[in-house]
């Protein structure tokens, strides 16, 4: 009996470890990586997904939220790349990848207010069950991920920061994701492909 | 004429560049506390301090949740191992214009006991992977050192997780 329990023991653990994500896939895309569609629950309850946009070049996909000062910082910059680069092929979509259990202020209901009041003109999904964050490696908000349509799949060619001032935007010297979108847009090779920002944790 | 713009020069030289590192940029100074606030540049002198103390240097800011929760954790670590040479240093990221606002409020408040620097330095991309290269930039953020044993988290801590870091520098 007791060589049963550990042969159960050990199958066990052998079963769990097979399906326990690997390095990779914890630590999300890098550069070159493709990455996944989703379908996930826009503001206006309707389910949104990358294979909507028939005639882009690419996605401008960040994971932002309601209560993160970061976030909320960047707000009016996020609806400014939007509407300069939706017309261009590369429109912004939104996610947010916060547990509303977690961070209250964080809901799918706080998040139609919030889409309403900024005027939101792009999609802001909810990333419920919170399956779409850990596959890009989204560690914070604001967390961006600028993604090239080709037909090998949604290739991902910029991961970080908007800009390289979240404080005031009067100050800022490089516009990151708008150098990126613009190499792209020329068929040029993105200098800047990764950046770093201070942003709130991902509250899971 | 020649040596005057020489020694002009040199004058600008000392002027521009004989700033110490760890001067702050402005010492915010308010109800009877003072922060004060540092670019990168005068940061990194908290993160290289070579003696035989124990640095737990914590990235926080007022309106991180996560952080706040954890805060007691730090004061509780800074008094009841000061005596082994632990000091606790809070590193507050609250924006520049929230410091007198938020931040100072909320040390008063809060009567907190540790020492608190603010970290005014927005070209966060030059600086995040000095700190430590694993670093993705969220917060709450952890580096707990002693000379050259250092060690890095980007984590929240409970008690028990945070004393359990600090007793193995100790121990070490």
């Amino acid at each position: 009996m007791k060589v049963f329990k550990i042969v159960l023991g050990v199958s066990l653990f052998v079963l769990i470890s097979a399906f326990t994500l690997t390095k990779s896939e914890m630590s999300g895309y890098e550069i070159g990586d493709k990455a996944t569609d989703f379908k996930l629950k826009n503001v206006d309850d309707k389910m949104v997904s990358l294979s909507d946009y028939k005639d882009v070049k690419g996605y401008i996909v960040i994971f932002t939220c309601n209560h993160c000062p970061y976030a909320v910082a960047y707000e009016d910059r996020i609806i400014a790349l939007d509407k300069k680069y939706k017309k261009l092929g590369y429109p912004v979509l939104a996610i947010n990848p916060n547990n509303p259990e977690v961070q209250e202020k964080d809901s799918f209901e706080l998040m139609k207010v919030r889409a309403k009041e900024k005027g939101f003109t792009f999609p802001y999904l909810f990333d419920e069950g919170q399956k779409i964050y850990p596959q890009y490696g989204a560690t914070k908000t604001p967390h961006v991920y600028v993604l090239q349509k080709t037909k090998e799949g949604n290739i991902v060619k910029y991961i970080g920061a908007i800009d390289d001032n979240h404080a005031d935007e009067e100050a800022v010297k490089v516009k990151y994701v708008e150098n990126a979108v613009d190499a792209l847009l020329k068929n040029k090779e993105v200098s800047v492909k990764v950046t770093k920002a201070i942003g709130c944790s991902i509250k899971a | 004429m020649k040596k005057l713009m020489y020694l002009a020069s040199c004058f600008c030289g000392v002027f521009l560049f004989g700033q110490t590192p760890s001067e702050p940029i402005t010492i915010y100074n308010q109800e009877d506390i003072k922060v004060a606030s540092y670019n990168y540049e005068g940061l990194e002198a908290f993160l290289k301090k070579k003696n035989d103390t124990i640095y737990v240097i914590n990235f926080w800011a007022t309106w991180c949740a996560p952080c706040i929760k954890e805060l007691p954790h730090f004061e509780n670590i800074g008094k009841q191992y000061a005596n082994n040479k632990v000091k606790v240093i809070l590193v507050s990221l609250d924006f520049p214009k929230k410091v007198e606002s938020n931040l100072i409020p909320y040390i008063k408040r809060k009567q907190l006991q540790s020492e608190v620097i603010h970290l005014d330095d927005p070209d966060a991309n030059s600086w995040i992977e000095k700190v430590n290269e694993k670093w993705s930039g969220a917060i709450p953020a952890t580096i707990i050192y002693k000379n050259d044993s250092y060690s890095f988290y980007e984590q929240s801590f409970t008690f028990e997780e945070l004393e359990k870091e600090v007793l193995i520098k100790i121990n070490e």
